[in-house]
């Protein structure tokens, strides 16, 4: 239970280094990159399921957020594949029930199943580096704000800042808990009994509503008034910001509508 | 019960951001309609309070097998239904950007699955009116359970139909729901017991804090019902259109996947309606003939038979396919090495 913790700690904390970033990408207005985030998880996302060589021009997204950004490849790998599990299962089942025999490779007959589990494993791919891109070049703060900007309630944008905050101080707090129940609890140190849970649980529950209070205190004394201002406000630059969003759905919409690869292989073959 | 983007086609997906984008705002011009501005920083730390919660595994009994708290039941407990659901939905927001669970398209099914059921069905109709007015430790434990136990049967359901709808999954809808259903049942349980423990813990440690919520912002008498529905009624609408003009070739999934595992003729989809009025924008606006539905007479979806519904696949459409998409992979790669280059010569 500790190592979790710690992987937890270390994932949110190298995130917000990373995201601290000054290259072109990191200095993009948040509603850009938000929408272009967007806009390819839908792309991503809409070719059929037997879709394999017509999602790869996608591929072009993330090689190239990479490369601007100057993020390490490794840290997207490692991210990436933290969602492995979920990337894995989604299309696990598809080989058992779909085993209608779709080509024939060299003699070994490929079903339907295995050729959209290969297409749900690659959109997965495609989608959670996109995200993992956004988180890790865009800081917290700005990320939230930029959904403000992009008219979502500011009471909510305000509670995504809140919790952002608290959620390495409360972790603290466990790590606490828990180191204290482990060197108490000899061989049974890596998992808390049902109902003990109930009380270790809530008496982090009160402790963190006293933060809370304690909080409301602080920011009452200093003008607090339901709303969060930043010293910086974000600019929308229609030179910079604009046209990374025109370029990047221009982009997606051809990679939807335009065969791409079946262009190339016809180029390569000359014809 | 996170789901990944790769099982949702965008119609599925963009329809329920639509929906939970309204019950955001929604909720949103509750809380701001009060004049308790408290409750900021207590929905700030809460928040974190599940993600922390989430850290410490509690052993389950007889199973051999460890779990966590979900924290939907208790933070509508704590809170009431409209914070409790702006709650959820920031600590989905956040581990879908900062921890790679669930999807960025799936985050409206996931919102709506994880956090409407427990805040807008089972807390207002289940667990205040078995211990909403002077709990007991008996009181409690039942309210907390039955709705733990009914709030993630529901969106254990939802996960199917959206799965379903969306028609990539290969997995029939029976198989489906007899593997979502009793597993979330048994979670249920769990998740129904664990809170019941940290409520009465907080009952008896501080029972003002329970009596301030339950006095607090209840589902109001009078909602405008009507109104809210008709507004997700067209937005749902508005974005499924859109987003299923857009779609993959295969936007009927639990259609065909029920006509190919059961052969429920019944499932044929109707003439008029919604669905209809889709398919036939779909076929006038369709960009490419082969991503349309097949015409017939009429603007009634016709299916063609299992063999012919295939792909058409030829063996020189295959190596086109291999070579093409290799060679398109190796650019892209290329083109990003490229890029780059030129950004590190340009710091």
């Amino acid at each position: 239970m500790a190592k979790k913790l710690d992987i937890n700690f270390n994932e949110l904390v190298s995130c917000s280094t990373a995201a601290s970033g000054s290259s072109l990408v990191h200095r993009l207005d948040p509603r850009a990159k938000w929408l272009v985030t967007l806009a390819f998880a839908v792309t991503a996302t809409s070719f059929g399921k037997y879709e394999i060589a017509r999602l790869m021009p996608l591929f072009f997204y993330p090689f190239a957020m990479i490369a601007l950004s100057g993020v390490a490849v490794a840290d997207v790998l490692r991210r990436t594949a933290l969602a492995a599990p979920f990337i894995l299962l989604a299309g696990l089942f598809n080989p058992f029930f779909d085993r209608h025999v779709l080509i024939s490779l060299w003699g070994f007959p490929l079903t339907g199943g295995w050729v959209s589990f290969l297409s749900i494993t690659l959109r997965s791919v495609l989608v959670v580096s996109s995200v993992v891109l956004l988180s890790l070049t865009t800081r917290s703060d700005r990320l939230f704000s930029g959904l403000g900007e992009l008219g979502v309630p500011s009471i909510f944008v305000v509670q995504l800042q809140f919790l952002n905050r608290y959620i390495l101080l409360l972790a603290g707090e466990v790590q606490r808990i828990v180191r204290a129940h482990s060197l108490r609890s000899g061989s049974r140190r890596n998992s808390v009994s049902l109902f003990l849970s109930g009380s270790m649980l809530g008496i982090l529950l009160l402790k963190s509503m006293d933060r809370a209070a304690r909080v409301h205190w602080a920011m009452l004394a200093r003008g607090f008034d339901g709303e969060v201002r930043t010293a910086c406000p974000l600019k929308f630059s229609w030179q910079r910001d604009g046209a990374f969003v025109l370029i990047w759905v221009a982009f997606f919409g051809a990679v939807r509508f335009i065969d791409i690869p079946f262009l190339l292989f016809g180029w390569a073959v000359g014809k | 019960m996170h789901m990944a983007d790769a099982l949702l086609s965008p119609a599925v997906g963009g329809t329920m951001w639509a929906v939970t984008a309204g019950i955001t705002a929604y909720s949103a011009k509750k809380l701001k309609d009060s004049p308790d501005d408290s409750r900021v920083p207590l929905m700030g730390v809460l928040g974190a309070f599940i993600f922390a919660a989430q850290m410490i595994n509690f052993s389950i009994p007889v199973t051999g097998s460890s779990g966590h708290l979900g924290g939907g039941m208790i933070l509508a407990i704590l809170l009431g239904p409209y914070a409790a659901f702006l709650v959820l939905a920031s600590v989905l927001i956040v581990q879908a950007l900062f921890f790679a669970d669930g999807g960025i398209l799936a985050l409206g099914c996931n919102i709506f699955n994880m956090a409407f059921f427990p805040c807008f069905f089972a807390y207002p109709f289940i667990y205040r009116k078995i211990a909403g007015q002077n709990p007991t430790y008996k009181k409690i434990l039942i309210g907390t359970t039955l709705s733990a136990v009914i709030a993630l049967q529901l969106g254990a359901f939802s996960v199917v139909i959206e799965t379903m709808a969306s028609g990539i999954s290969e997995l029939p809808f029976n198989t489906f729901v007899l593997l979502m259903q009793p597993i979330h049942l048994a979670i249920g349980i769990v998740e129904g017991f664990v809170t019941a423990a940290v409520v009465s813990f907080v009952w008896k440690e501080r029972p003002e804090v329970l009596e301030a919520s339950s006095n607090d912002m209840p589902l109001q008498r009078g909602l405008p019902l009507k109104k809210v529905l008709a507004g997700f009624v067209v937005a749902a609408l508005f974005t499924g259109g859109i987003l299923s003009w857009f779609a993959s070739s295969y936007p009927d999934g639990l259609e065909w996947s029920m006509a190919r595992t059961a052969g429920v003729e019944e499932l044929e989809a109707p003439e008029g309606g919604a669905h209809g009025f889709l398919a036939g924008l779909q076929e006038k606006l369709a960009f490419l003939p082969d991503y349309g539905f097949r015409q017939s007479g009429t603007v009634t979806l016709e299916r063609p038979d299992t063999e012919t519904r295939w792909p058409a696949v030829d063996p020189g459409t295959t190596v086109s396919g291999f070579v093409g998409g290799g060679l398109t992979l190796l650019l892209a790669g290329a083109a990003g090495l490229l890029l780059s280059r030129t950004a590190g010569r340009c710091k």
